[in-house]
């Protein structure tokens, strides 16, 4: 299935980009997020941060549909 | 701004507009925070910064937080501003504002949403040092917990 990947931050600066469409067999964020961290070598393990699926906070064994829009949400720092 | 809702702003936040649109004749008492953009951070001096947010997310989890503030404490009204951009050493880079028949909820309340954006709301800090290189804040692998 085709998604799409948002980066933020420290994700989009090792990224090198800020969205991307992504073809994967992922059933999941948790295996998503371990895919694109093999391949794009993110330094952030999964422990440290949230997942949104279509703009909303997700779980990461929740199903993920064609066309979603899958955000990784680093550890926060406003205020 | 509307009130009772939680905004991203691009451009300098300004906190008298803010303030005058809790005033409401059942208030009695009003607090407000204001975040500033210190000149330091863990030791290290800051020559500048930058704040970046998931802006669609932030603005949805910030109402709810504002929500949750409304229905915990007797409040009249509140609201919430982050900015985001680069900003320079003083600037306000976060403000609340609660407004309350009494002054105890409008402390109260005040702290809650501080505190819950600061925890929750996808918004960044990249800070950049006089010795050594740029740094997102909370992101460096020996920080996590």
């Amino acid at each position: 299935m085709k998604l799409t990947i948002e980066y933020y931050a420290l994700l989009k600066e090792q990224r090198g980009c800020s969205s991307e469409f992504w073809e994967t067999s992922a059933s999941n964020p948790a295996a998503l997020y371990d895919e694109l961290k093999a391949q794009h070598g993110f330094s952030l393990d999964r422990s440290a941060l949230k997942v949104a699926v279509n703009e909303d906070f997700a779980e990461w064994d929740q199903s993920l549909q064609e066309a979603d829009t899958v955000v990784f949400i680093p550890p926060v720092a406003g205020g | 701004m509307e009130l009772n809702r939680f905004f991203i702003s691009e451009s300098a936040i300004e906190p008298n507009e803010l303030r005058s649109k809790l005033q409401n004749e059942v208030a009695g008492a009003y607090a407000s925070f204001e975040g500033w953009v210190r000149n330091h951070n863990d030791g290290k001096p800051v020559n500048a910064l930058e704040y970046s947010a998931y802006t669609a997310l932030a603005e949805k989890e910030g109402d709810r937080i504002i929500g949750e503030a409304l229905d915990r404490f007797e409040i009249s009204g509140a609201a919430a501003i982050h900015r985001v951009g680069p900003l320079d050493i003083g600037d306000i880079a976060v403000w609340v504002g609660v407004s309350s028949p009494h002054r105890g909820a409008a402390f109260d309340s005040c702290r809650y949403i501080i505190d819950e954006i600061k925890d929750r709301v996808p918004i960044w800090k990249r800070e950049s040092y006089e010795n050594g290189p740029d740094e997102w804040v909370n992101c460096a692998k020996g920080d996590l917990e």
